[in-house]
């Protein structure tokens, strides 16, 4: 079997959809549109000659000057019938891709991963948060366009120092207030 | 008499908790003794190792990525090397596909030994770290013999090995297969009948086969749920299809079948390393012979002058890798490990992303630990066996 082979399988699980083969040197692997991925990730598991009932991996490229920019990879296990699948979403800078997260649970982190690190959106994705950086952090650092050695001042928190009149102007103050 | 007031009790392990294996951290919800919600933060030791990549020729990565998975630090970079590999569409020789099988299967015994004796430490067999770290120690120093470094030997390289196996390798290895099997057998008189131990794993942490497999746990833990999905098995690299081995699987997926699963895996790791140290000759090819990625010998470096050329265009410039994408994956001691690598065919990888098994099981903490006991979690993220480095990266 090979990604055409793939491709004629899927075409009538999910009509309409337009499947693409992508080039490659390990694996098939197919493009998917994004807007039919769900219909066709579904397929791709529930289908007897098929059985995808793995996902290993979901990750990101950013192909920078190109439109649209980023892939979106999705690497598909089939223990059944011993295959691997990879399945590539096209996404333009600021597109969305739905969440696969209710075909496969795993899913979940590795889309929250791609969100932190890409800035691409999954829609409906219940908990899309930032997994790798912090909760604060601006940017998202995988982007080819992400500044790369820049030196940013390590935020620290100095342990409070209070002099003995500050000490007892503070007891004074919330002696006041408490009387108050 | 006043009613009795109850209410779910939230508590913060980690990130500094001695049994999170690293940096982990997990806010519970606790109904008494009972685990009512997982919730693991992650992402304190991440160290942004694919970005740094990005910035470096494809021969200098190999040391970046062995930092990931610190304690099974070769299959990292044997799941680089191989996917590199294959985008160059390399042939490497027989030799040097067993010794990296060899290579493989000792980190493997390494990654589960450092395992095992962390994971009994935190259930209260504490003399299993030194057990455990005794054996290690020999492989460690195999390691040193190798390469002269203990952690992380950066031994495997893109087109084959760094250099060829040093003098009483052989000897080395085969005093530590010598040994080695009566040392399992010491291991388990101490855990496998231990009614203690066996009172704190069985039945705890239990996870279903197609669970498992849902939630990507690819490895030991899918095994010890009844799957036998084995990368070696099932997508063979190297040569494991011409080594002889038995892929070690249970079906209870608790945490003891883990431990049992991982057990015997170490010994047909044992079975695979005697196998593979027969077939090495003690000298022979150490890389492939393609003069893009290996550096001639170093006697025609000096005595002819396009060796010397292509000596010093493969130091400063490094070698291109045609333009494509490709994932090789492996069976890493904590399950399927791999690199997902682009290139644009230049000198430096587009984009490197390493499939991370730690990831996954750290993801699953709540389905493998919800409804038990908050003193068995400690058992359970033992039995994971996460690498925070793998996981974070």
């Amino acid at each position: 079997m090979d990604a055409v082979s793939v491709i004629d399988s899927l075409t009538p699980l999910v009509p309409g959809a337009s499947f693409e083969a992508a080039r490659s040197v390990d694996f098939d692997a197919v493009y998917v549109p994004a807007d039919r991925l769900v219909e066709t990730c579904r397929a791709l598991r529930d289908t007897p000659t098929l059985r995808f009932n793995v996902l290993a991996e979901v990750t990101a490229a950013d192909y920078l000057p190109c439109n649209p920019r980023f892939e979106v990879v999705y690497h598909l296990l089939s223990i059944p019938n011993r295959r691997r699948l990879r399945l590539k979403v096209r996404v333009r800078n600021g597109g969305s891709v739905p969440t696969v997260q209710g075909i496969w649970p795993a899913a979940g982190w590795l889309e929250r991963e791609v969100w932190d690190m890409f800035g691409i959106v999954f829609d409906e994705h219940p908990d899309l948060r930032r997994l790798l950086m912090p909760e604060d952090w601006e940017g998202h650092p995988q982007r080819k366009d992400y500044p790369v050695q820049i030196r940013k001042v390590a935020q620290t928190y100095e342990p409070l120092e209070v002099s003995e009149a500050e000490f007892r102007a503070n007891l004074e103050r919330d002696r006041v207030k408490r009387a108050h | 008499m006043p009613e009795l007031r109850t209410e779910t009790m939230t508590v913060n392990m980690g990130p500094q908790h001695p049994s999170t294996h690293g940096v982990l951290r997990i806010v519970l919800e606790l109904d008494g003794e009972v685990i009512q919600s997982v919730m693991p933060t992650i992402g304190y030791l991440h160290t942004g190792i694919e970005k740094t990549a990005e910035q470096k020729k494809w021969q200098q990565v190999v040391p970046l990525v062995e930092r990931m998975d610190y304690l099974g630090a070769q299959s990292n970079s044997l799941a680089y090397a191989l996917s590199v590999e294959k985008l160059l569409g390399l042939e490497i020789p027989q030799r040097v596909t067993d010794i990296r099988v060899l290579i493989a299967e000792l980190q493997r015994i390494a990654s589960h030994l450092g395992w095992l004796g962390t994971h009994g430490l935190e259930i209260g067999a504490v003399s299993m770290l030194f057990y455990a770290m005794r054996e290690r120690e020999l492989l460690m120093n195999i390691n040193e013999l190798v390469a002269g470094f203990r952690f992380f030997p950066s031994y495997i390289r893109i087109g084959g090995l760094r250099e060829d196996l040093p003098r009483g390798f052989h000897e080395a290895v085969t005093a530590f297969l010598d040994r080695f099997p009566a040392k399992i057998d010491e291991f388990e008189g101490l855990l496998t009948k231990n009614d203690m131990f066996r009172r704190r794993t069985e039945g705890v942490g239990v996870i279903s086969q197609d669970d498992a497999l849902a939630w990507g746990l690819l490895g030991p833990i899918a095994r010890a749920a009844g799957s036998d999905y084995d990368v070696r098995r099932y997508f063979p690299y190297l040569s494991y299809d011409r080594y002889d081995f038995t892929v070690p699987t249970a079906t209870e997926g608790d945490v003891f079948a883990r431990y049992r699963v991982r057990v015997a895996e170490m010994r047909q790791s044992v079975g695979i390393c005697r196998q593979a140290i027969a077939r090495i000759t003690p000298s022979g090819p150490w890389a492939c012979d393609d003069p893009r990625v290996v550096p001639p010998p170093k006697d025609k470096v000096y005595t002819e002058m396009e060796a010397l050329i292509q000596h010093f265009l493969i130091y400063s410039q490094g070698f291109t890798v045609p333009a494509g994408d490709g994932y090789v994956p492996v069976e890493g001691p904590r399950g399927e490990h791999g690199a997902y690598v682009v290139s644009d065919g230049t000198n430096r990888p587009w984009r490197i992303k390493m499939r991370a098994p730690s990831l996954m099981a750290i993801q699953a903490l709540p389905v493998l630990a919800r409804g038990g006991l908050i003193a068995d979690l400690v058992a359970v993220i033992g039995s994971a066996d996460v690498v925070m480095g793998d996981c974070d990266r």
